[in-house]
């Protein structure tokens, strides 16, 4: 009973049976068909939600009010400064994901340097940078759909036994977080502020550093992403942030992540991220019209974070 | 009462002096634009973008934030323009049902304690999925009446030696002045705000947060509504995500208006400046002729400006 007891506590095993549940309801409808096509699929569109989620998850941790909106900006601004570097030639690559990281960098100084010389709310600083931000992608773009270079759509689609090879480079940049995460002095400092920012700070953390830091890294993901799936999905537009402002923030408290601050939790972002894909998938699957299915991925959301949220109340 | 602080007084004049300097700065590159027929047409979108701003307001006042509202005044658009005009009851009904749930969002969030960023988020694809339900295919039209009542043109007033008063400005003032009664004026008000600013000392005193949560979510809920209404009859036709922007530019707003995003303090009339101003600013870029692409940007742009100007006068007011 206590092992039982210690499994439901872990908050981020209910995105995995949410995940498991929807995909279940999902070929069941198809009576079984194209469940594997289902979870390929699944699992290559979650590995984008999981990379700016990580970062996502890092700045909310840092506690309450800390949290970046400017994610889909910095997904379209990196994305289409990449494509246009890149120019479609495959010798352009590594060269076109610096230039992406670069608009990352460039783009999580701002945010922090308004959080630090404005004094104002997280929330606002990253919300009206990515006004400026979304319209600098939108002037520089113009609009055009650049192709990626082909190596780079290659190796986002490529696919190893069903398995995306994309979704296992990121499983590995995951780990690798979730050890940056609970193992380094950076992360433990990234908790310790969340749990209490001044007790940390008595203790000799480096507080603003810290914070600069986590918001440099969200947006340097944020910048990955936003290369990543212009490789994967034939270019960069001016739209491709746009889902990701509900996806980054969706997935880290369904994952379990306290959205107070202090308590952060890495596995669930895949659950949350698997599924976030599969109650989509799976609303287009039983043919719902437009309006319905917003409605009811609006109402699923809630559910989760009404359900998920109330566990965290009660400890 | 003291004399008010130097700092003070400046913060407390920011919103308007920004709205000021930009009505300058539009005077200069298009003197006819400054007459009664040139406020008529800057400001007319600011009345739906003011109520916006309101009702963001009331959600922040409590702490919270509202990135439905967008969607849910896209919703109202799409309701009165179909159920209002042809089922006057059903359309009735149905915005009154929005307010509940503006409400029972109020309940929920106290109750189990949840991030009202993703609830609200959350409720953007309910709002939106409504509308479109509502209204598959842009169309619909704007009830006569709101119509009218958009287009209304105050008398001249006699002892003013005939001056009009354009109805936007006199929109916005009455607006403000409604807004600012309600929380700045009554005793409930600074309950309200108190439950934003000291939430344990109002618990404490007896009042129950989860009514002042309620009421100010169903207050948004209102004023939501009410800038729906006031967006169709500008613009006679109705569609889904018409005031998808109105989310962003309302909580710009109430930042511009000199509000803090926690603790309570906001303030109504300047949330009011702070939606003119944003609405000028569209006419000030169009004036430029800086392209629509950088439209959005410029306004982020203001946004940043004042808050450093604001920056600035804090440090001024607190010496080391």
């Amino acid at each position: 009973m206590t092992m039982l007891r210690r499994i439901a506590d872990k908050p981020w095993l209910w995105s995995f049976v949410a995940a498991f549940a929807t995909w279940l309801a999902t070929i069941a409808f198809t009576g079984g068909q194209g469940g594997e096509q289902l979870l390929t699929a699944a699992f290559t569109f979650a590995t984008f939600f999981v990379i700016v989620g990580i970062g996502q998850m890092f700045v909310i941790t840092l506690g309450p009010g800390n949290v970046d909106l400017s994610i889909p900006a910095t997904i379209t601004l990196a994305g289409s400064v990449a494509m246009k570097v890149a120019d479609t030639q495959d010798s352009m690559i590594l060269l076109s994901l610096v230039a992406a990281l670069a608009c990352g960098l460039a783009v999580g100084v701002f945010n922090y340097a308004l959080i630090l010389i404005l004094r104002i709310p997280p929330i606002i600083a990253t919300l009206s940078s990515s006004f400026v931000v979304l319209s600098t992608a939108i002037a520089y773009g113009r609009g055009l759909r650049i192709k990626p270079p082909p190596m780079l759509a290659d190796f986002t689609t490529a696919q190893v036994a069903g398995v995306p090879v994309l979704a296992i480079c990121v499983a590995f940049l995951a780990a690798v977080m979730g050890v940056v995460l609970h193992r380094t002095v950076y992360g433990r400092s990234v908790i310790a502020i969340g749990q209490n920012q001044r007790a940390a700070a008595l203790a000799g953390i480096k507080v603003e550093r810290i914070r600069f830091m986590t918001y440099v890294l969200s947006a340097m993901l944020a910048a990955l992403c936003g290369y990543l799936f212009s490789g994967f999905s034939g270019g960069s537009s001016l739209s491709m942030g746009e889902q990701y402002l509900l996806a980054s923030i969706a997935v880290v408290v369904i994952g379990g992540t306290s959205v107070a601050g202090g308590n952060a939790n890495l596995p669930g972002l895949w659950g949350a991220a698997l599924f976030l894909f599969l109650v989509q998938s799976m609303l287009n699957t039983y043919q719902l019209s437009a309006g319905l299915r917003y409605l009811a991925t609006g109402l699923i959301i809630i559910a989760v974070i009404v359900l998920a949220g109330g566990e965290k109340a009660r400890r | 009462m003291t004399a008010v602080s130097p700092a003070r007084f400046l913060r407390a004049i920011l919103p308007a002096l920004s709205l000021a300097i930009l009505l300058i700065a539009v005077y200069h590159l298009n003197p006819r634009a400054i007459s009664p027929l040139g406020f008529q047409l800057m400001f007319n979108l600011a009345i739906p973008i003011a109520l916006a701003t309101i009702a963001q307001m009331c959600v922040i006042t409590v702490n919270d934030l509202d990135l439905s509202i967008g969607a849910y005044v896209g919703f109202v658009v799409c309701i009165a323009a179909t159920w209002l005009q042809e089922i006057p009851v059903l359309g009735l009904l149905a915005l009154i049902g929005g307010i509940l749930v503006y409400m029972l969002l109020g309940a929920l969030i106290h109750l189990r304690k949840l991030p009202s960023i993703v609830v609200t988020l959350g409720m953007s694809f309910v709002w939106l999925g409504l509308a479109i339900l509502v209204l598959p295919t842009p169309g619909g039209q704007s009830p006569g009446w709101l119509a009218a009542l958009m287009k209304y043109k105050p008398p001249p007033i006699p002892f003013l030696g005939g001056l009009v008063i354009p109805f936007p400005i006199l929109a916005a003032v009455v607006i403000a002045a409604v807004a600012h009664v309600g929380l700045m004026n009554t005793s409930y008000g600074s309950i309200l705000r108190g439950s934003g600013g000291n939430p344990k000392a109002i618990e404490r005193a007896g009042w129950s947060l989860l009514k002042t949560k309620v009421t100010m979510f169903g207050l948004a809920g209102f004023f939501g509504m009410l800038a729906g209404l006031a967006l169709i009859g500008l613009t006679t036709s109705a569609q889904a995500n018409v005031a998808e922007r109105y989310t962003l530019l309302s909580i710009a707003g109430v930042i511009l208006g000199g509000g803090s995003f926690v603790g309570g303090r906001v303030s109504p009339v300047g949330a009011v400046i702070g939606a003119m101003t944003l609405t000028l600013a569209a006419s000030f870029l169009a004036f430029m002729r800086i392209p629509p692409d950088w439209q959005i940007g410029a306004q982020g742009a203001i946004l940043i400006i004042v808050l450093a100007l604001r920056a600035i006068i804090d440090r001024l007011e607190k010496p080391i």
